[in-house]
């Protein structure tokens, strides 16, 4: 009976205009709704899983490795609130804020086999991901409330028509087949909210987590919005969402890491911003090892140059400092990317298999480092 | 009251996933249980006690928890076991974001990682946990077994540790610190304080480690540490091969050390029994030492010589007599003779040559030792070219540090 209302409620509020058959974001000011269509930010209807009204995407420049998932950021805000901009942080988001990220994989042939490509133009119809081409794996849900940042994790169901709270995670089985048909089976690891904060509480004193990606360096870089290609900056600015960022050109900006264009340099310290710095700052997680990973590092000891490891336990792999100028077997920051044991591997969660072409990129920048580390006695 | 509703949700969640299940293997009883207890994790208020009856259970994620003012209590280290064995996801068996943190009674077993790391937190007692790596030392073991790191107001207790391929019970970078009447066994190192100041480490056994207890400052860490007592510990028979992975800090233990101290300050060692260490029973040591001392990748401001090191009124026996290494073998075979022995306390000889004051350093930064049957200075510097056996210059004594006070007292 409950039900039959409701779904009468829908349909007038959609008879009033909503847009793509979808109620208006709704924002929770506390507690944790059950399914992901609650917030009606992303959901799945004829086929796709779209974007609701106000609802804008967005990509870094850089992201962070996830098992090559691919990924639909998105963020939206109430009306008449703006975040603003900071040339360095985090952008300051006013309370009401949703920002979701969807991993999902092109699919396979079989059921469990995802495709291992980072091409995502085959994802995209119109204004949503085609559902006959991906498999939607879950949903993160960052809100902005009173009382600071929430976290809280969806995972999409096998119908995949929607996501339901996973406080405690998941592990999911999948295999990941590679454009030359070989295939990598491993488990898929959802966090559980808790581990939200491993990397999201980027101050292991305050604890208070912030949304990672939305930091002017990461956003400054152009999106393919439906009405045609724009910088994410100039974006949120036209539509209501940023203020106070300068022109594109005089922002910071981490380079992409995959962009030949671009520096090795660039690319290996952007690829080290946004897979290691949210752990590897001077306030993280990490700070107890004295190695710093961030944007702000200098290039020295602070980024392991020549430093001996303090807490690796086993993750050295046998070697004697994070970073050896020039022999990047020798490193142990390229051993734990390399590994995929959770007692040695970094980034120590977020992940189930090695990137191995964000290996092979930090391997090539460690052989241009110049000079070595001798010992002294 | 809080407590006891806890407990039957436990107990009804074990009581569901027992036999009567009719298709329910062993593992799906267990996943059960893990994701009622990272339920209670994620929903616990300050106040909270998380009691886990008895059982045996399995997990294959790592636990962690981020609230003030939590217990997590089991019915006995042999009573209540988490065993991580075949752990997907890791590091750690628990870690802990919090303050006024207290574990008791309960044992973590076969983790991936680090068993239990407290990362950032005051107040923290862990009391009568049992963390064992079941398939005795292997490099594959994680590397720390209880792992408070950056944290005030400590006790460790009644715990004991096996197998960790770093250190059993490792406090680091920490303030306040008490490691009483533990057990710390086939580990590399069976206790280290690191980088910590104010520490109180007594009445421990520590037997069968590589290194038996360690009290360690590595470079480039938010402090340097110093003020840590050492007394009425039995340290015997610490002659594990060195098992750790190359480049970890304890790499460099030799295997067959008792007590060793490396570039820490204000260490008394005292009222203990160390014997049967096959390399020494005390080795005071610099980072120089180490092989990691390199301009490039340690701070300058980092002080690499043990200071103000007081060792007296020990029970030392045997030992010295088969070092760990080529080098140490040749240094003793030359100093004291093919069937000879190192004397109960080796030091590599490393001063901080600025300080200075005719040969000797400032009265409080010396090596004052009593009461051991000798003390060879190896010469470290020169390649243990020059070692010296005269102990005229240890003969001194230091002021005695105060007792660790916590404050708040742990609750019982």
């Amino acid at each position: 009976m409950r039900l039959v209302r409701c779904v009468a409620l829908l349909l007038l509020l959609c008879l009033c205009g909503c847009q793509r058959g979808m109620d208006p974001v709704a924002f929770q000011a506390d507690g944790r709704p059950p399914s992901l269509s609650d917030w009606h930010v992303v959901e799945v209807h004829d086929g796709k899983l779209m974007l609701n009204r106000g609802v804008v995407p967005y990509d870094l420049n850089t992201p962070l490795f996830t098992d090559y998932a691919h990924k639909l950021r998105t963020i939206w805000m109430p009306k008449g609130v703006a975040a603003t901009y900071d040339p360095n942080d985090t952008f300051d988001f006013p309370v009401g804020t949703i920002i979701s990220k969807t991993f999902y994989y092109p699919r396979g042939v079989k059921p469990g086999d995802v495709a291992r490509t980072y091409d995502s133009s085959k994802d995209f119809a119109g204004e949503g991901l085609d559902m006959t081409q991906v498999r939607l794996i879950e949903t993160r849900i960052l809100v902005r409330r009173e009382s600071g940042w929430a976290a809280i994790p969806y995972v999409w169901n096998d119908a995949q028509t929607d996501a339901q709270l996973a406080r405690t995670g998941a592990v999911i089985p999948l295999t990941l087949v590679a454009g030359d048909l070989t295939r990598e089976d491993f488990s898929y690891v959802v966090p559980d909210e808790s581990q939200c904060s491993s990397c999201h509480a980027q101050d292991w004193v305050t604890r208070k987590i912030h949304p990672i990606g939305p930091k002017a360096r990461h956003l400054n870089r152009d999106y393919r919005y439906a009405d045609g290609d724009e910088n994410e900056l100039e974006h949120l600015m036209k539509v209501g969402y940023l203020t106070g960022a300068p022109r594109p050109a005089d922002a910071p900006r981490n380079a992409n890491w995959m962009d030949p264009h671009a520096s090795l340099d660039a690319r290996a310290r952007a690829y080290l911003d946004i897979n290691c710095g949210h752990c590897h700052n001077p306030k993280g997680a990490a700070n107890t090892t004295a190695l710093t990973l961030d944007v702000s590092a200098a290039e020295d000891r602070h980024l392991g140059l020549c430093k001996p490891p303090v807490a690796a336990g086993r993750g050295t792999g046998d070697h004697l400092f994070d970073i050896v100028p020039g022999k990047p077997d020798d490193s142990i920051l390229a051993y734990r990317m390399a590994s995929k044991d959770p007692g040695e591997m970094m980034p120590e969660i977020g992940r189930s298999t090695v990137h191995q072409e964000g290996v092979s990129l930090i391997k090539a920048w460690i052989a241009t480092q110049p000079g070595e580390c001798v010992a002294l006695h | 009251m809080r407590k006891w509703i806890l407990t039957v949700a436990v107990a009804a969640a074990l009581a569901a996933c027992g036999g009567n299940q009719p298709s329910g293997s062993a593992d799906t009883a267990t996943d059960d249980f893990q994701a009622r207890l990272q339920q209670q994790l994620l929903d616990a208020k300050p106040g909270s006690v998380i009691d886990i009856p008895a059982g045996h259970y399995h997990l294959n994620r790592g636990l962690s928890l981020r609230t003030d003012g939590v217990t997590i209590r089991g019915a006995g280290m042999d009573k209540t076991v988490l065993s991580f064995k075949g752990q997907v996801v890791g590091p750690e068996g628990l870690l802990v974001n919090a303050n006024d943190f207290t574990i008791e009674n309960l044992a973590l077993e076969d983790t991936k990682g680090d068993a239990l790391k407290i990362n950032q937190g005051r107040n923290v007692t862990i009391r009568g946990v049992r963390v064992e790596w079941t398939d005795g030392p292997q490099t594959t073991n994680g590397a720390y077994g209880l792992y408070p790191v950056k944290t005030q107001n400590v006790l460790i207790e009644n715990s004991t540790v096996i197998g960790a391929s770093d250190a059993g019970i490792y406090v680091g970078q920490s303030n306040n610190i008490i490691v009483r009447n533990n057990r710390a066994e086939q580990n590399v190192a069976g206790i280290e304080i690191e980088n910590s100041v104010n520490a109180d480490v007594y009445g421990n056994t520590a037997t069968k480690n590589t290194g038996g207890i360690l009290v360690f400052n590595m470079p480039n860490l938010s402090q340097a540490g110093h003020s840590t007592r050492v007394y009425k510990n039995t340290v015997i028979d610490n002659n594990t091969d060195n098992f750790a992975a190359k480049g970890a800090a304890v790499a460099s233990v030799p295997r067959g050390s008792g007590v060793v101290i490396n570039s820490n300050d204000k260490v008394e060692i005292f009222d203990n029994d160390v014997s049967d260490h096959k390399t020494a029973n005390v080795i005071i040591s610099s980072y120089f030492s180490t092989n990691y001392y390199n301009t490039r990748g340690v701070a300058a401001d980092y002080n690499p010589y043990p200071k103000g090191i007081y060792v007296y009124d020990n029970r030392f026996k045997n030992g010295g007599d088969a070092p760990d290494g080529m080098k140490l073998k040749m240094l003793k075979t030359a100093v004291y003779g093919m069937s000879g022995k190192f004397p109960d306390v080796l030091w590599d000889g490393y001063v901080d040559g600025k300080t200075l004051v005719n040969g000797l350093p400032p009265d409080g930064d010396r090596i004052c030792i009593q009461g051991a049957d000798g003390v060879l200075n190896a010469d470290g510097p020169h390649d243990y070219k020059n070692p010296t056996t005269d102990t005229k210059a240890y003969q001194c004594t230091l002021p005695k540090l105060p007792a660790v006070v916590l404050d708040p007292a742990p609750k019982a």
